[in-house]
């Protein structure tokens, strides 16, 4: 099973280096918000609540770019049937196209969190990263699960490009909460740690529970 | 087949609703707070709990038809969820009328179970256009099943996030909906929560019985047609 | 907030209750409206059956 997936997944991030489709345009995506929230709101720099809400929706929204696009590749090229051909089970499917989401977000966030550092907050970052490291390492494994199971469910749907985003956003909305709330304290001028683990506990809940849903129903998706 | 009942549960809902409404307004005490206003809270609540108890029934329903494949579990799912959404738009609707004649706003943020109800609300209207655009019945009724055991499972997710963000940004002042009702107040909310569930499960069967009477003449039409092209 | 005075109140609670009657009102006609339906396709389809027995 883990073999299978690690197939897949190998599969996916070759397509991804040698077309390079998703991760470009999601970290454009995001500069390009910093860029519209900073004529939107009419401020040069951020910091504890607007700064954390700032960086989240970001993140959130361009996280939908990556999801629209998971199952691109082998609906593009008839790939979704090749791959259902194959002895490989739905779970090993899942667990590939979460973990490609997974390294997504990662490499999308070392770019467009430095650059939201740069170009929008107002206190320092480094100061908050080791806390914030946590946090975005949990939040990127709730999306990468929400965000697998949300893609394969609108796999079959003619109109997928609407009903992934329409789809995803409210599902994100406890972990919008848990992430905005432990990082704000974190961007405050004086930076604080405040119930960050109580924020954590919330993530790391939301995580287990998409992550078991997940596995469960994932049988019952991309049959045939 | 799902008629079955239904004239029985009519007329119990009927009873029930015309007790419940008389208890609220000859009844139930006037609240010392909210004065008259606190009567919205006789529809309001019960409203909300049926809506709520309906998505997650929506979401069991699923799990039996992905779990039988018998397709009339995705019918009664669908039936439910749909039941659920007409009776959100009740709850987010008379929720606004009472924020407004208790805080004077149309809309406030701190009321974690109206938020809380109105994400679950958004991500519900998102099960027609993913229902509707799987033309295979087949799949359409697999992925309807995956959809509402996910959303069912967000909900209780959900109300915990909610509850949580608002009561660490915004001390509770009000606790209006508390358990802590007297007694006579008690009686009229419960008599109204079961007038409010009967009416769910009688308009339930009563879709049902609809849709299944008209698959029965689709069913029945498409045999007559193929009978009149080929002759005996 | 002090409890609005009895008339005002009057209005917000009539609004509710009105919102919620409405509400099922529309939802039962809709589907008598698709019985009424139904009904009629049943008859077009025993006149079509009795044209074809002729």
């Amino acid at each position: 099973m883990i073999r299978a997936a690690r197939a897949i997944l190998a599969k996916d991030l070759r397509l991804e280096l040698r077309a390079r489709e998703s991760l470009p345009a999601m970290t454009l995506f995001s500069i390009t918000a910093y860029v519209l929230f900073h004529f939107g709101l009419d401020r040069d720099s951020l910091d504890g609540e607007l700064a954390s809400g700032v960086l989240w929706v970001t993140l959130l929204l361009a996280a939908v770019i990556g999801v629209t696009r998971l199952f691109a590749a082998e609906r593009e090229q008839g790939g979704i049937d090749a791959l259902l051909l194959a002895p490989v089970d739905r779970t090993s499917l899942f667990l590939a196209k979460g973990a490609a989401l997974f390294l997504f977000l990662c490499l999308l966030e070392l770019v467009a969190v430095p650059a939201f550092g740069l170009l929008l907050l107002g206190p320092d970052l480094v100061a908050a990263l080791p806390e914030l490291l946590a946090i975005l390492a949990l939040a990127n494994l709730g999306l990468a699960a929400v965000g697998a199971l949300t893609a394969a469910l609108a796999a079959e749907s003619r109109t997928r490009e609407l009903i992934v985003p329409l789809l995803l956003l409210p599902l994100v909305v406890p972990l919008l909460i848990a992430a905005a709330q432990a990082t704000e304290p974190l961007l405050r001028p004086e930076a604080v740690t405040e119930d960050l683990g109580r924020w954590l506990g919330l993530l790391a809940l939301y995580d287990l529970v998409f992550v078991l849903l997940a596995v469960a129903v994932f049988d019952y998706l991309l049959e045939d | 087949m799902y008629a079955k009942g239904l004239k029985p549960l009519a007329v119990a809902t009927v009873v029930t609703t015309a007790t419940a409404l008389s208890l609220v307004f000859f009844y139930a005490p006037l609240d010392a707070d909210q004065g008259f206003v606190q009567k919205i809270f006789y529809v309001h609540v019960p409203m909300a709990i049926v809506a709520l108890c309906g998505w997650v029934a929506g979401g069991v329903m699923a799990i039996k038809h992905l779990r039988s494949g018998d397709p009339s579990w995705d019918v009664r799912s669908y039936v439910a969820i749909h039941l659920s959404i007409i009776l959100g738009v009740g709850v987010l609707v008379t929720g606004a009328i009472w924020a407004k004649a208790s805080w004077g706003h149309w809309w406030v943020w701190d009321e974690p179970v109206l938020v809380s109800f109105l994400v679950v609300f958004l991500l519900y209207c998102v099960y027609y256009p993913l229902r509707f655009s799987i033309e295979d019945p087949e799949r359409q009724a697999r992925y309807s099943s995956v959809f509402a055991i996910a959303a069912g499972a967000f909900v209780p997710l959900n109300f915990v996030a909610v509850r949580l963000a608002e009561s660490y940004t915004h001390p509770r002042v009000l606790s209006q909906t508390g358990g802590n009702l007297p007694g006579d107040m008690r009686l009229t909310f419960l008599v109204s929560l079961l007038a409010m569930a009967l009416l769910y499960v009688t308009l339930w069967k009563l879709e049902l019985s609809s849709k299944h009477a008209s698959a029965q003449l689709k069913r029945l039409r498409k045999r007559l047609l193929t009978d009149a092209r080929a002759p005996a | 907030m002090p409890a609005l005075p009895l008339d005002e109140a009057g209005k917000y609670v009539a609004g509710a209750y009105v919102v919620f009657t409405v509400l099922i009102l529309v939802y039962v006609s809709i589907i008598g409206a698709k019985i009424a339906r139904i009904g009629r396709e049943l008859e077009e389809l025993n006149e079509a059956l009795e044209e074809r027995g002729q």
